[in-house]
């Protein structure tokens, strides 16, 4: 078992990448990777979305649900948020506190949300 | 409580013991196969997911004092993010959970109270918290222990303190138990939100109504001029004769300034007076006077005092309140205190980074913080720091809000969480769009604390 605990640890290190190394599934765009620095079981920081959107993008209120989105729609949005191409009441704002690869990340992690 | 209810195991959990059986073993490597089978699966199992193979080996017991924004997120999130296997013990004095954010528009009457108040339950059905209805009153740091009045005490591996602020009345002079009887705060809603909504109801035409504001820090800092909002809107329809007076001890309005000025100059003009730098530091509540800092004296019909504001009693009698005598300092990537090992604290009591606002949507942040943590500690591993962003909205009417937000990552050489560059703003102007969002997140994020 003892060798087994690093193995668990890898794998869920793994989920915090979400879908294992860029471009592993062969599909274009590669999917997001974390630094290492910041892998965990789970990319925690995507719950700072959950406040408004719901607990894993969840949500039947006004703000827009998240959750089983298309990865590449929500990802592009949020990047078209940062940049200012995509006008917001506070979604422009907030974009900008995150890196690309972050942004790409949520919403790999919100698209597998069922 | 839910103790009972059976988990998967996580894949992130300590699975080895030397106590286990051979049969434990066995189950360990077919979990671990189905890790591999299912591949990046393993996050997705959660919540209801949760449907019952067996109850995961514990990685740790977490005991957290107080049940509001911070301390359920917390709860809600190690149950979430162990996939079940921390014990989670949630001590809460409070038989329901009654939202401060949104309780100004039960002042304007333009909500239900009853709307703002929710119960605890889903935390034990949903995530196998266990709820205990006390009130701790000691913390045994050496034994790990937490003493409550009524249930006994609760051993723990970590500690989370999330107990909100409690007032320095003595900020105040002469506002004693008796003057708090009719001189309202209702900063912590419950009865005191409906006692003061009926003083207004009960205010006649041409009545004066008058807030005082503490010097910042306090909780929520653009909840005073939301409130004034509110209930000069509640005038301008029913009592247009009525006043609000605001007497800021800060020098100007510390939160959406040019907003709030904007809509008091456009739609209150007349009925909200704004005066800063008035500092409230005495009452005669036999005449429902205030009395400033510099002696000058405001007679009102209607008297809301916020007086000075610190970390919840529990935090001061724990010993953890180590920042001007008023709020806990902690490690920004453990959320730990630095005056006690392995007690964490959350939510408005601990001291804030820079531009960090006590807020709900904050204490919420925190709270997920300091799960993620946890479960990094629990799981062998190093936390990391992790990002936090808040949301302010304000009700400027009974449609229109406006917000601040602000995006906070952690600097390794501050050793504290800033404001990322760029990042956060305040809304162009008042919107019913923005109206609309401010109610769908106060639903979610209740939904997003307890449910």
């Amino acid at each position: 078992m003892k060798q087994v605990l690093p193995l668990l640890a890898l794998l869920a290190a793994g989920t915090a990448v979400a879908a294992g190394p860029a471009g592993s599934d062969g599909k274009a765009p590669a999917k997001p990777a974390l630094s290492a620095a910041s892998a965990a079981a789970v990319p925690y920081a995507v719950a700072n979305c959950f406040n408004c959107h719901g607990t894993d993008g969840k949500t039947s209120a006004a703000i827009p649900p998240l959750a089983g989105r298309d990865r590449v729609y929500i990802e592009e949005t949020l990047k078209a948020y940062k940049s200012g191409a995509k006008p917001a009441t506070i979604m422009h704002q907030l974009a900008k506190g995150y890196t690309d690869e972050e942004l790409a990340v949520f919403a790999d992690y919100f698209s597998q949300q069922k | 409580m839910s103790q009972e209810k059976e988990f998967t195991l996580p894949g992130n959990a300590r699975t080895a013991d030397d106590s286990l059986g051979q049969a434990t073993v066995n189950s360990g490597r077919r979990r671990l196969l189905g890790a591999l089978g299912a591949g990046a699966a393993i996050a997705a199992v959660q919540g209801a997911a949760f449907a019952a193979v067996r109850k995961p080996k514990s990685i740790g017991r977490v005991v957290i004092i107080g049940a509001g924004f911070g301390g359920a997120t917390a709860a809600k999130y190690l149950r979430k993010w162990s996939n079940g296997s921390i014990d989670v013990t949630l001590i809460e004095r409070n038989k329901q959970f009654i939202s401060c954010p949104t309780s100004n528009e039960v002042l304007g009457g333009n909500r239900a109270y009853e709307s703002l108040v929710h119960g605890y339950d889903k935390l034990g059905k949903n995530w196998g918290v266990k709820l205990v209805n006390a009130s701790a009153t000691a913390v045994d740091a050496e034994k790990r222990r937490v003493r409550t009045d009524t249930a006994g005490e609760f051993e723990y591996d970590r500690l989370i303190v999330a107990p909100g602020f409690d007032f320095n009345f003595a900020s105040i002079e002469g506002y004693d138990e008796k003057a708090r009887e009719r001189i309202l705060h209702a900063w912590k809603a419950g009865a005191q939100t409906l006692a003061l909504r009926q003083q207004l109801v009960d205010l006649p035409d041409g009545g004066v109504y008058a807030l005082t504001i503490p010097k910042a820090p306090y909780r929520c800092p653009p909840g005073p001029y939301e409130r004034a909002s509110q209930i000069a809107w509640y005038f301008k329809q029913n009592k247009p004769k009525s006043k609000v007076l605001v007497l800021d001890a800060n020098d100007k309005i510390i939160s959406k300034e040019k907003l709030f000025l904007g809509v008091w100059e456009k739609d209150y003009a007349g009925i909200i007076e704004y005066t800063p730098k008035w500092n409230a530091t005495g009452v005669d509540a036999a005449s429902n006077t205030v009395i400033s800092e510099l002696g000058d004296r405001l007679h009102a019909d209607v008297l809301n005092l916020l007086p000075a504001q610190r970390a919840g009693d529990i935090a001061r009698a724990i010993g953890i309140v180590n920042v001007n005598d008023r709020w806990a300092d902690i490690d920004w990537i453990t959320l730990e205190s630095t005056a006690l090992k392995n007690v964490h604290v959350v939510g408005d009591a601990l001291s804030a980074a820079p531009l960090m606002p006590k807020s709900g949507h904050m204490a919420n942040q925190h709270g997920k913080a300091v799960a993620a943590a946890i479960v990094e500690i629990f799981s062998g591993r190093e936390p990391q720091p992790t990002l936090l962003a808040n949301t302010c909205y304000s009700l400027v009417d009974d449609k229109r809000a406006i917000h601040v937000d602000s995006v906070h990552r952690y600097d390794p050489e501050k050793k504290q969480p800033l404001v990322v560059a760029g990042s956060g703003g305040v809304s162009s102007a008042p919107s019913v769009e923005e109206g609309l969002y401010t109610r769908a997140w106060a639903e979610t994020i209740w939904k997003d604390v307890l449910a």
